[in-house]
């Protein structure tokens, strides 16, 4: 083990966590030795060519949707000044405080034949025409649009960043050697910032696989809902391992294409960012077009679908807001608040070991930590189910013959696996926050303290605390959002009789109670906005 | 061979004038610098004439053709004018005989790369057309860079600190090299620099920017010998300010005797007036009775710059041979040799600040 020498006591206590913590993935993966059982082959004739064939018409037609409403709206709002720019800026990422589930809800209630869309069409067409013509929202199509309308600012973000940042003396260049704007941006701007679409795409499109909550409720057979159903309908272990390594292999391909556009947009970046002064002003033609496609994703991914929760909120508050749901509402804030802060202090103590002790195998290690966010949340939830299951069996077998009581589920019947799990999905983005923060503290800050006389306690808390505190909460803020709209791990690992406002949200949907998930569902998107504003402010400082 | 022609030319962002009423000429085949600190507005200029920044008032004018003037402006595509940026600016998804032919697309294809590969050799970089610009050297971007601005033959050509991301050594050398081009190929240029040698290195005319304004457009030799401004003196060479007084109207009368000068317009008789002196003005002479106190003194290996104090407690500059090594505080000997004076209305700015900047460089 020569790789390993010179890693010292506290690296191999790091090394010895990460791997503890991506047990359950261990675990998955050694199911590829399993073989196929009766279930398989009944699956593999049946659902499973719909599963495949859904994740990529799902895959192709979401990235054409991201792609239409993320690289324009960038484009506009990082090149050209027009009415309400600054105020697109933001808004245009408002959308990621609404879960994709909770929009599929909203344009259900909206859409359906009793809702108010249909009903107000009916007054003026006739009845035969609208059962024609009138499209379904429950089906693969409108998961589409659903997933489009929230996963577009992915594609945004980054190629805003992309557009802003080198692109802007690569086009003045291009127009001094005889280019107009169209063909500067077919030849220039758009090939350069192609890594960083790509990348915004490839995270849309995994947060698409990974998605439960929407294709459940619209009814379109995925992989997700394939093992929820083989999970909870069959108990099939091997079966629904394998459904999970299939879906993984799928994400992984994704996250190979994104960490290879990353390593292209390396070459692609000019080497001084120099923001325009003054952005050319759009004006007639030019000027409404800007409008109208920025307000497209605004207006349909975030005010229609929350004037709908809104409605819905104030519909029912009368009878909605109870004691039951002050107990969710605490429910929830308490775990995500619980995960939240295991998350930071995992993430603060990684950040450190890879700053302490730079030896390959810890920074190894912490990327697959990294991997977590990757791995969907269904295939996670079952992932941590079955050795936490196993072990609980083999404790209350050794208590049973032992003392001739029964403990119960520890680990997978309670809150604990639940966090782990958490943890696990969670803990990259707290941990790329808290590193961002923590490279910001030059090795020479902490050799200069060391110089004026400070020990590594007073270093830590005098110099490190303070300039990361900003980072430790924008981490603690992500998780807690993150824990609070996550659907699929909650409903499969909660403990009995848990609820949270997500779960019950689902559940009204579920049972067809769309008006009484409006509640729970508009609290999840108001506090969604949280990160929204915080993401905001960090593009108004970098156009500072 | 064109001729640009800049007249009272103001650009403004809001209430803040970033030029005012500048004036230039350069004539066909002359290659002009803007020269000045950051943020005096030289940048802002390049881009005004390129068509990337739009203007208040006055015109830019390329062979009598009005390019812009209030209200109406050529697209930088339309303008013919080519442009070598800071960064370079190389289009990092395209090899390098990519980006030298990207504004060649009228040409047929033979054509094109026939002028590629011509432009390719002329900036020395034959062999490199296939590879991409990140897998280039700093001074090899320069040369791509050069090569493309150069390829659609445009009219002039403009440089934005062409030289400022290289290493110091490869500076000088380059800024020849580049001016050697530049007038093999006879084009007309215009580049700015907040660097005086690769300035004079480069060009023929050289303009120095205060705040937005050309404070003077001409030959290298005549901003440094009779700068029209005291912020010309101070930033162009070293040199400190004396006081003087005016004697008659060719002399005025300081520290250092009775020098011949070119009084600034509207001087009187008995009026104080600072009075230019460089370090070469100032000879060290050993066997010179003249004897001044050394209180600084800088070794640059070739010479000596030495700061003396004048009875009146002012300070001036001289420069000496190497091998004269005189401690501080010792008196030396010094003759002046100075043709004509250059006289300025009383300054108070740059009086003391000048002799600290000297003596603090070091």
């Amino acid at each position: 083990m020569r790789f390993l020498r010179g890693l010292p006591g506290w690296g191999w206590l790091t090394l010895a966590l990460i791997i503890l913590m991506s047990t359950p993935l261990w675990v998955l993966f050694s199911f590829v030795f399993e073989p196929t059982n009766a279930t398989w082959s009944h699956l593999s004739e049946t659902l499973l060519p719909q599963y495949v064939a859904n994740s990529i018409w799902l895959m192709l037609g979401v990235g054409v949707g991201t792609l239409l409403l993320g690289v324009p709206t960038a484009w506009f709002v990082s090149q050209y000044e027009f009415r309400g720019r600054q105020l697109f800026q933001w808004a245009l990422l408002l959308p990621m405080a609404m879960p994709a589930y909770i929009i599929a809800y909203t344009y259900t209630g909206l859409l359906v034949f009793e809702g108010p869309v249909q009903s107000a069409l009916r007054e003026v067409v006739p009845l035969t025409m609208m059962r024609a013509f009138f499209p379904e929202i429950r089906s693969l199509g409108g998961a589409i649009v659903m997933f489009s309308l929230v996963l577009y600012p992915y594609v945004y973000l980054l190629s805003r960043a992309a557009f802003a940042n080198h692109s802007q003396q690569a086009m003045d260049a291009s127009r001094l050697l005889g280019a107009g704007p169209v063909r500067s941006f077919f030849q220039v701007a758009l090939p350069m910032a192609r890594p960083a679409i790509i990348a915004g795409l490839t995270l849309a499109l995994m947060e698409t696989l990974a998605d439960f909550g929407t294709v459940e409720h619209f009814g379109v057979a995925a992989f997700t809902t394939g093992i929820y159903r083989t999970w909870t309908g069959f108990g099939d272990t091997v079966t629904t391992a394998h459904l999970s390594l299939l879906l993984l292999a799928f994400v992984l391909t994704l996250m190979a294409v994104e960490l290879w556009s990353r390593r292209q947009a390396r070459y692609f970046a000019l080497s001084a960012p120099r923001p325009a002064a003054h952005l050319p002003r759009l004006r007639g033609r030019g000027a409404w077009l800007a409008v109208f496609w920025c307000s497209l994703p605004v207006v349909f991914g975030f005010l229609v679908p929350g004037g709908q929760l809104l409605y819905w909120a104030v519909a029912t508050a009368e009878t909605g807001l109870n004691a039951e749901f002050a107990l969710l509402v605490w429910n929830s804030f308490y775990l995500a608040l619980i995960a939240g802060l295991v998350v930071v202090a995992l993430a603060v103590w990684m950040a450190y070991a890879k700053r302490l002790f730079p030896h390959p195998m810890v920074r190894g290690t912490t990327r697959v930590a990294m991997l977590g966010y990757a791995v969907p949340g269904t295939v996670l939830a079952v992932a941590v189910m079955i050795p936490f299951a196993w072990v609980d069996q083999q404790i209350n077998a050794w208590v049973q013959t032992h003392f001739g009581v029964s403990v119960g589920l520890l680990l997978s019947g309670t809150l604990f696996a639940l966090v782990f799990a958490y943890a696990f999905r969670f803990l990259s983005v707290a941990l790329q926050t808290v590193d961002a923060g923590l490279q910001r503290i030059k090795p020479s800050m902490d050799e200069s303290a060391r110089m004026l006389g400070a020990n590594a306690t007073e270093i830590l808390g005098r110099i490190h605390l303070p300039l990361l505190r900003t980072s430790l909460l924008t981490a603690f803020i992500l998780v807690f959002v993150e824990v609070l709209k996550e659907l699929p791990m909650t409903l499969i690992l909660r403990p009995f009789d848990f609820n949270t406002l997500a779960v019950r949200a689902y559940e009204m949907a579920a049972d067809e109670r769309l008006a009484d998930a409006g509640l729970p569902a508009l609290l999840i998107v108001l506090t969604g906005i949280l990160p929204v504003i915080y993401l905001s402010r960090l593009i108004g400082k970098s156009h500072a | 061979m064109h001729e640009l022609m800049i007249s009272q030319l103001s650009v403004a962002h809001g209430a803040d004038k970033v030029l005012k009423d500048v004036n230039l000429r350069i004539d066909p085949g002359q290659i002009g610098c803007l020269l000045g600190p950051s943020g005096c507005g030289k940048t802002t200029l390049l881009r005004s004439i390129a068509g990337l920044q739009a203007v208040q008032s006055g015109s830019v004018a390329l062979e009598g053709t009005e390019l812009t003037r209030p209200g109406f402006q050529v697209p930088p595509e339309k303008r013919h004018i080519g442009m070598v940026f800071q960064d370079f600016a190389l289009f990092p998804h395209l090899t390098v005989a990519q980006n030298v032919g990207y504004g060649l697309r009228n040409l047929k294809a033979s054509e094109r790369e026939a002028r590629v590969q011509a432009l390719l050799s002329l900036v020395g970089l034959p062999d490199n057309g296939k590879r991409y610009p990140h897998q280039l050297s700093g001074g090899q971007q320069q040369r791509v860079a050069l090569a493309r601005a150069l390829a659609p033959k445009p009219a002039v050509l403009l440089l934005d600190e062409p030289f400022s991301g290289l290493d110091v050594e490869l500076r000088e050398s380059l800024a020849r090299e580049v001016r050697h081009i530049l007038k093999s190929e006879g084009m007309t240029a215009l580049m700015v620099t907040h660097n005086q040698n690769e300035a004079f290195a480069m060009a023929d005319r050289v303009g120095v920017m205060q705040e937005g304004r050309l404070l003077q457009w001409d030959t290298p030799y005549n901003l440094y010998h009779e700068p029209h401004h005291a912020f010309i003196a101070d930033f162009i060479g070293q040199g400190v300010l004396i006081t003087g007084s005016v004697c008659d109207c060719h002399l005025v009368h300081t520290e250092l005797g009775l020098l011949k000068a070119h009084l600034p317009l509207g001087s009187q008789p008995g009026e104080a007036v600072s009075v230019l002196v460089r370090p070469d003005d100032i000879l060290h002479d050993d066997a010179s009775d003249w004897q001044l106190e050394v209180v600084n003194r800088a070794f640059r290996g070739s010479h000596f710059l030495y700061t003396l104090k004048l009875p009146s407690d002012e300070l001036v500059l001289c420069m000496s041979q190497s091998h004269h090594d005189h401690p501080i505080g010792t008196k030396i000997g010094i003759r002046l040799e100075m043709d004509h004076a250059v006289v300025f209305h009383h300054q108070r700015n740059f009086e003391n600040e000048v002799v600290q900047d000297v003596t603090q460089q070091d």
